[in-house]
């Protein structure tokens, strides 16, 4: 199979995409998952310089972003599908050796979609030198990992300091992201909204307090929100480079709007029309499982999968689950390394917003969330697992909404 | 206009101190009021605005660097704290409240002035300058409450850089012994090569008066309602009895097989 690899890859680097091959397809056949995190690891450690062979000879964007960056992800390649083939790590292995398994196979020539990893990202931008970078939103996630949100957006700054023949794409609705971003060559401002505000009351360039009001935020030091050239302006509505266009796209929410505009204002930088953008997105109807709806359990119960993994995420999917009809709510809660150890965050979430609904909760760390429950008064059932969940509720179809390993963990049950 | 025995719980500056979920306190003691049928206001304080003078309890919480700095510059502003612990008020401080409560804290690579309200310092590192500080203390933690409180385990999380130690002149006493995690890091064991003495448990947190610091989040009083009552008892004297809520027993009893175990 070397054969078909480009003659300027190195003979180390050359080894390293074979080993990737063997380590993925042995992970699989072993049932551990789709196999891209080791494959990754043993190539690059067999060939450190493989991310930047593999991925600087080709047009390639970076998403990053503490919520959305898979959905992201995912519109942009179907947005740059409309060119020709795509790469991207779509299983959502977003570290330098999810990135390398990802473009490890051919065409080495196909352009890609990259979903990166808020701290991975200088790295594996640094090596493969992408034409675009989206930087969605910085909040807290995984509170005992990365504690400092600045710390992230001033990385962020100087890595476009870095990167002149970079264009960013940037939310100017996160003043974390706006600061960042005004640091690189090039930006395509887009508003894509923010609703969680509690992680960027300070401004990170003079630490002072930021002033908001219903149009925009500002600091005393000068920073202030850049004009956007692309708006969502309504649930179905964009403006977009002076224009107002409809946009429709079949994942529920404003927030996915919002990361539609944000892969369409990338897609654009690769020549992509914005029509044949949003086309190319809808059709889209769950990513990794995110709103789709799967049986629970033997029974046929019927669950739709929703992912919260922080305040942001969550109140999030309030406003999801506010626009349907009152289903019940299993909250399935865990705190793995993958998810934070750290549980505080969930006494951050108006929890109260569910009253009126049934609620049952399950998950590793199912009594933090009933103990938050309890004192927002919310009346709820602890339950041993989803499943069951499933059966204890009112109705046959129900709303699930997990955090990052009990979603996995659902998601993997529910498709054997 | 509340009445006369409304109990004021002021949240001062969640935006900028309430990186851990630190809020739930507020909502806990308000709740475990009501519950008893005694009335409880929580007033949120937002960044930028005076700390209220005459509230009962005063909540601060944990908070990154540049806010952790930006809160103090403005609770000092006014003063309201310090003239209402000085007529009996309660203050729960937390993380980087704990930090800021005390006499000198670090942020930004600096040591900054606190409030002065106990006699604590923290700083990164209490080791010789040439050496490396420790390391952030990031993960569950036990304590063992100074049998004076007469409350039990204490679980929580704690995730901070600083050490603290207790000034010579301090009053008041350490909150508990550290049975897993770091906690203030500074006294003993509790952490080999960073702490002082060896062999000594190390220590979390202070209790002066009706000022209470500690390095645990959590919330501390969602995980330990023996903690919010203890409180609630120096605003109000002796309770009504409140038994749970039963959630709180089943979560009290998966820390404790989750930590203590062996």
């Amino acid at each position: 199979m070397t054969t078909s690899l480009p003659r300027r890859f190195t003979a180390r680097t050359q080894a390293a995409l074979a080993v990737e091959r063997l380590a993925a397809e042995a992970s699989r056949r072993l049932g551990r998952g789709s196999g891209e995190m080791i494959g990754g690891k043993l190539a690059l450690r067999v060939s450190p310089g493989a991310l930047a062979e593999v991925g600087s000879h080709r047009l390639s964007a970076c998403v990053s972003g503490t919520n959305g960056k898979t959905t992201t992800t995912r519109l942009l390649a179907r947005a740059l599908g409309t060119l020709g083939p795509v790469k991207s790590n779509s299983g959502g292995a977003n570290m330098a050796p999810g990135v390398l398994a990802a473009l490890s196979r051919p065409p080495f020539d196909a352009a890609a979609a990259l979903e990166v990893d808020e701290i991975w990202l200088p790295k594996v931008a640094r090596e493969i030198g992408p034409r675009v970078v989206l930087l969605l939103n910085i909040s807290r996630d995984q509170l005992d990992r990365s504690n400092e949100t600045r710390r992230i957006a001033a990385m962020w700054r100087e890595l476009g300091a870095e990167l002149p023949e970079t264009t960013v794409v940037a939310n100017v609705d996160d003043p974390l992201v706006a600061w960042a971003a005004a640091g690189w060559h090039r930006q395509v401002w887009v508003s894509a909204g923010q609703n969680w505000t509690a992680d960027a009351m300070v401004c990170p360039q003079c630490a002072k307090l930021l002033h908001r009001n219903d149009t925009g935020w500002w600091s005393e030091c000068g920073l202030a929100r850049p004009e956007p050239i692309v708006a969502v302006t309504g649930p179905r509505e964009l403006r977009w480079y002076g224009r107002t266009i409809p946009a429709r796209i079949d994942l529920p929410g404003r927030v996915n709007l919002g990361n539609a505009a944000m892969a369409a204002a990338a897609a654009r930088e690769f020549g992509v029309e914005v029509e044949a953008s949003l086309g190319a997105m809808t059709g889209l109807g769950d990513v990794q499982g995110r709103y789709q709806e799967v049986v629970l359990g033997e029974q046929g119960r019927r669950g739709r999968l929703l992912l919260a993994k922080n305040p942001a995420g969550w109140v999030e999917m309030m406003e999801l689950l506010a626009d349907a009809p009152p289903r019940p709510v299993i909250i399935d809660f865990n705190s793995q390394t993958a998810d934070g150890r750290d549980p505080s965050w969930i006494w951050d979430v108006p929890f109260e917003r569910l009253g009126g609904r049934q609620v049952l909760v399950t998950g590793e760390r199912k009594e933090d969330m009933s103990v938050r429950l309890a004192y927002a008064e919310v009346p709820h059932s602890v339950q041993p697992s989803a499943e069951v969940a499933a059966l204890a509720a009112n109705e046959k179809v129900v709303d699930v909404v997990a955090n990052y390993t009990a979603f996995r963990d659902l998601l993997v049950r529910c498709s054997r | 206009m509340r009445g006369a025995s409304t109990t004021r719980i002021a949240l001062i500056y969640p935006e900028l101190l309430g990186t851990y979920g630190d809020g739930g306190n507020a909502i806990v003691l308000a709740r475990r009021l009501r519950w008893r049928g005694l009335p409880a206001e929580v007033v949120q304080v937002p960044a930028g605005s005076p700390v209220p003078e005459g509230c009962d309890i005063y909540l601060l919480g944990g908070g990154e660097d540049a806010p952790q700095v930006l809160a103090a510059d403005g609770i000092r502003q006014n003063r309201a704290i310090l003239r209402a612990v000085g007529s009996g008020a309660v203050v729960l401080a937390v993380c980087a409240g704990y930090q800021v409560i005390g006499v000198t804290y670090p942020s930004g690579g600096q040591i900054h002035e606190g409030l002065g309200l106990v006699g604590i310092e923290t700083r990164r590192s209490f080791g010789p300058p040439e050496a490396a500080p420790p390391p952030r203390a990031v993960g569950d933690i036990v304590v063992e409450p100074d049998p004076r409180l007469g409350l039990p385990t204490l679980y929580g999380y704690e995730n901070h850089g600083g050490r603290t130690r207790r000034l010579p002149d301090a009053g008041g006493f350490p909150l508990g012994t550290v049975r897993r995690g770091i906690g203030d890091g500074a006294a003993g064991g509790g952490e080999p090569g960073h702490g002082g003495g060896e062999g000594s448990p190390g220590t979390d947190g202070i209790v002066d008066g009706r000022v209470l610091g500690t390095y645990l989040h959590g919330p501390v009083l969602a995980q330990n309602p023996a903690l919010a009552d203890l409180l609630l008892g120096w605003v109000h004297g002796p309770l009504p009895p409140l038994d749970g809520p039963p959630e709180t027993v089943a979560l009290r009893e998966a820390r404790r097989r989750a930590l203590t175990t062996p």
